[in-house]
């Protein structure tokens, strides 16, 4: 590749990937000079600034036309688009936690912490823009390797341990999976570029192959299912939840479950909508399996959240379930997939970071992840109870909430193309979830606790106020959000 | 025609939230004063409302509509355009339950000086369900009624599960649980009325679904799809009427939440079960509903009896009042099944008549079990020895609850059942029994309480203060008012209920 040629390039369009990608290094490169007794919060300080300003970029780049670029193996499109802003949002919210995490002895390496979590960043946002089975690999495990160590970052921690260990294994061999299922699509077309792949399997050649092309899928599935935690590749979640510290915790909950989710969008939308099964298109001919998976993630993920104390552990099989409710799009496959899969995840970092926030409040001061730490939360910082309850009944799908109209949405797209079934699953496993959301609620408020009064710092403070005005506004007025999205053409994913 | 007057009224109770939030703690008095007070501005509201209804049009009044939630949806089949609007407005039916509806939550307000601690949260949330249920009944589509159903949810929750007896989080868990499904049932059929028709509003739906059967099995809504809507209806709206094999959560409640709780879960929260199986069965479903009046009527028959027949051997007075909640729904759904004018009209009448009845007798029991203790009828006994005034409107509630003509109770189950003698009289006269078995149970009751023996420690207790009864006295009259004169009711029912059975629905 000649320099001219490199220099041609429409480079503008990797913006706020070069500003994760400059600002990771400067913080790294800051953490080996700073003394080791100094304080690490400048870092973070630095690291929130360079997300603002990516931010910043991604929406000027709204309305951009769609461009490719390194030989069409990196795409900018509004799809990439609007899912790099959940994933800048969400990790600043995340920088924001991070800043006020104590930890302890157990938290030495911040520094290490505070850029990692931008790599994976980095990982997440190339996820959702690369057009090539070899970038996509690349920005997935940027993302995944970034968290095993983020997993295992309090280091004197024996359930850290445990997290990050069990977390390498499994994420392992789940990326072996979906490297061997990619190895699959490339044998039978001869192309790693999503595009030319998705023409070439529309070869005849490749339907008398259907059986070869269902493994292709089943495997990607599982390596992505995994990534999503979707059952029944879930187990890692309740360890590796339980282990992490709490910002580590909401990271994986929101920004990696969120980039596994607009992998197996663009993934199987672009490559396999038009390709033949046996009778149908292979989608709709392995739609009933995927419905399985949704179902049986809700099921689970709702019913094993029900005998948790652990607060953490809980949310984990809390997140498990919403993987399941936001898979319900995807396999409705109706117009509104996007749409409603987008709001869904934006809902869901607004309410699940509040709430984590709230955790690590909690479980900071009370030296203790069960949750009974929370009784009379109530009495002891009213305010942040109050935001509590807006997260949980957000997350429990209740009215003026966004989770209510993230539900709302995912209803309409499932029942709109007739999905009855899971549509009813999806509604019982809801009022499954009411009891243990409730159970937490009733800890805040009718439980008696200590008495001394509690106060959030400011940071906390800061995400808490953001998520819980974010939840609400989204609730009373979805619209915005709506109309935000509609300025996203999504049919340019689908145009080469 | 825009007025703010129904948004004004709906959410009128969030002064009080916010005044409230100025209040200190400690001030438990002032609390209280605030909390009251704060429901007589819904309440002027919604007489300001009822007078400035006019009975001689059977359209919508008081329309507010605002364009809401915009789901980008125009590429979908069926020609609607997907939009949610803010829109209330009322009819004769829910002027007047919003009416009850601000009177019951101020009288259940004034019931409330019986909660001890934590006064500051308790009216907050008291408050916050008032805009539930005024919302409930001022909503002309079906998002915002769910909207509003499910607010009712929460508050009522916490008010059980806090402020209530000795097993208040099992009932309320329980209540969570029942009412969580029916929601869940509730929202799917909205949704998938939704998703076919491209609108929300209750008109355009009527309107859609009124059109010829042709048509709709073209748009893949055929008789069988109909009619699986209209049972879904059923069971969701059941649990909250509730319908006989869904009700266990309702005795739970009535028996462990606070009396002021029970006033408004038993006057007004089980009415919204009538009024969504009325005004999105009836109204939405007209054919189906036919086809399944006499399921309906029988299920109402079951329940009358059921509920009657338990009452009977029950010693508790709450678990008396709770099966007769249960028994006396039961007239709603015969009246509804009989689906002449009459029995319509009927259901329409024990509707606004129960949920009046039940609030006065809940206030009693409050009133006693405040200087008793004991709700057990055979621990009351003889309470007319030393609280005459209060034996006297228990009386009067006992009476009005079994029909003594005079009474509002009376006029519903004479239309009722005349409604019924029309169209199924084998049915009708099994169900007369139950009326029979209401006066026994309600009688051995309130006489075995009035005029039972005393036990020792009750001669002590003293009789109410004037202020004490005067939320009594104020029932007591609405139901005799409505019972000798039942048009004040009638006047403003006649041309909704006529055009909801000419099949039109509510005509704007």
């Amino acid at each position: 590749m000649t320099l001219e040629k490199l220099l041609s390039y429409d480079w503008g369009i990797m913006a706020p990937e070069f500003t994760i990608l400059i600002v990771a290094t400067l913080l790294s490169l800051m953490d080996l000079f700073i003394p080791n007794k100094a304080s690490r919060k400048p870092l973070a300080l630095l690291g929130i600034a360079g997300v603002i300003i990516a931010i910043v970029f991604a929406v000027m780049q709204v309305g951009t036309e769609p461009t490719s670029i390194l030989f069409d193996t990196y795409r900018f499109d509004s799809f990439a688009l609007a899912f790099k802003l959940l994933f800048l949002v969400a990790t600043g919210l995340i920088l924001l936690l991070a800043l006020d995490y104590e930890g302890g002895r157990e938290w030495e390496f911040r520094g290490e912490f505070f850029y990692l979590l931008l790599t994976a960043l980095l990982g997440a946002m190339m996820m959702a823009s690369s057009a090539d089975l070899i970038t996509l690999f690349v920005g997935l495990e940027l993302l995944s390797i970034s968290s095993y160590i983020l997993a295992g970052i309090r280091k004197n921690n024996l359930h850290s341990n445990e997290a990050a260990f069990k977390y390498v294994v499994n994420g392992g061999i789940a990326t072996a999976i979906t490297l061997f299922g990619m190895s699959y699509i490339y044998g039978l077309t001869g192309s790693t570029n999503l595009y030319e792949i998705s023409e070439a399997l529309t070869n005849p050649a490749v339907e008398q192959n259907a059986f070869l092309l269902v493994m292709a899928f089943v495997m990607l599935l599982v390596g992505l299912a995994f990534k999503i935690a979707a059952a029944p590749f879930h187990m890692w979640a309740p360890d590796v939840y339980q282990g992490s510290a709490t910002p580590v915790t909401a990271f994986l909950s929101v920004v990696s479950k969120s980039a596994g989710f607009a992998l197996i969008l663009k993934m199987f939308l672009i490559t396999f909508l038009s390709v033949q099964g046996w009778h149908n298109s292979i989608i709709l001919e392995l739609q009933p399996y995927i419905a399985v998976i949704a179902g049986v993630t809700m099921v689970i993920g709702n019913v094993v959240a029900l005998r948790q104390r652990n607060i953490k552990r809980m949310f984990a099989y809390s997140s498990i379930a919403h993987a399941g409710y936001v898979l319900v799009p995807f396999v409705s496959l109706s117009l509104l997939v996007f749409k409603m899969t987008w709001f869904y995840l934006l809902a869901y970092l607004l309410m699940n970071i509040g709430a984590f926030a709230v955790i690590q409040f909690v479980t900071e001061k009370e030296r203790s992840e069960d949750f009974t730490a929370f009784s009379g939360l109530y009495k002891r910082a009213p305010w942040v109870a109050v935001m509590m309850a807006v997260f949980i009944l957000s997350l429990a799908g209740l009215p003026f909430t966004a989770g209510f109209i993230g539900k709302f949405g995912i209803f309409m797209s499932s029942l709109g193309t007739g999905h009855f079934v899971l549509a009813s699953v999806m509604m019982a496993t809801t009022v499954i979830s009411y009891v243990y959301y409730f159970n937490v609620l009733v800890q805040i408020f009718f439980r008696k606790g200590e008495v001394d009064r509690l106060r959030p710092s400011v940071g906390l403070l800061i995400v808490m106020i953001i998520c819980a005005v974010g939840t609400i506004f989204f609730g009373i007025y979805p619209g915005a959000a709506y109309d935000f999205f509609q300025g996203f053409d999504m049919n340019e994913l689908f145009i080469k | 025609m825009d007025s703010i007057l129904l948004s004004a009224l709906v959410f009128s109770p969030i002064v009080g939230i916010l005044v409230l939030l100025f209040v200190p703690k400690a001030e438990k008095a002032a609390i209280k004063g605030v909390g009251f007070l704060a429901t007589l501005l819904p309440l002027a509201l919604a007489f300001i409302v009822y007078f400035g209804f006019d009975n001689t049009k059977e359209t919508l009044q008081f329309i507010e509509q605002h364009k809401w939630i915009n789901f980008n949806l125009q590429s979908l089949q069926n020609g609607g355009d997907f939009t949610v609007s803010y829109e209330l407005g009322v009819n004769g039916l829910t002027v007047l339950l919003l009416l009850l509806t601000a009177l019951v939550s101020t009288l259940a307000a004034a019931a409330s000086v019986w909660i001890k601690d934590q006064t500051k949260g308790y009216f907050m949330l008291f408050l916050l369900l008032e805009i539930g249920m005024l919302g409930v009944f001022a909503s002309q589509n079906l998002l915002l009624f769910f909207i509003f159903f499910e607010i009712t949810l929460i508050p009522t929750f916490f008010l059980i599960g806090k402020w209530g007896y000795l097993d208040k989080e099992k009932a309320a868990y329980s209540f969570l649980i029942y009412n969580g499904l029916g929601s869940a049932i509730l929202l799917i059929v909205f949704i998938i009325l939704y998703m076919k028709t491209g609108t929300m509003n209750y008109t355009g739906l009527s309107a859609f679904l009124s059109q010829s059967p042709e048509m709709l099995e073209r748009m893949y809504i055929g008789d069988n799809f109909r009619l699986g809507l209209l049972i879904a209806l059923l069971v969701a709206l059941g649990v909250k009427l509730p319908i006989v094999p869904l009700h266990s959560w309702m005795l739970q409640v009535h028996v462990q939440a606070p009396p002021s709780i029970v006033m408004i879960h038993s006057g007004i929260l089980l009415k919204i079960g009538a009024y969504g199986l009325y005004q999105f069965g009836l109204g939405f479903f007209p054919g189906e509903f036919e086809k399944i009046a006499f399921w309906i009527a029988l299920l109402g028959v079951i329940n009358l009896l059921y509920g009657a027949f338990i009452a009977f051997v029950q010693i508790d007075f709450k678990k008396v009042l709770a099966y007769s909640s249960v028994s006396h729904m039961g007239i709603v759904l015969i009246g509804l099944g009989s689906l002449t004018d009459a029995g319509v009209q009927g259901a329409m009448f024990q509707i606004i008549s129960h949920g009046l009845i039940s609030a006065l007798l809940f206030f009693l029991i409050g009133l006693m079990y405040q200087r008793t203790g004991t709700s057990l009828i055979t621990h009351l006994g003889g309470i007319s020895r030393v609280m005459p005034i209060t034996a006297g409107f228990l009386l009067a509630g006992g009476l009005a609850s079994l029909g003594l003509p005079g009474m509002s109770g009376f006029v519903s189950e004479f239309m009722t059942f005349l409604g019924l003698f029309k169209v199924m009289p084998a049915l009708a006269a099994i169900g007369t029994l139950g009326i029979i078995l209401t006066a026994v149970y309600m009688l051995r009751a309130v006489l075995t309480i009035t005029f039972g023996e005393t036990i020792e420690p009750l001669t002590t207790i003293k009789e109410a203060r004037f202020v004490e009864w005067i939320p009594a006295l104020v029932l007591t009259l609405l139901i005799v008012l409505i019972g000798v004169y039942p048009a004040v009711l009638s006047d403003m029912l006649q041309l909704t209920i006529n055009a909801m059975m000419a099949g039109r629905g509510a005509v704007v």
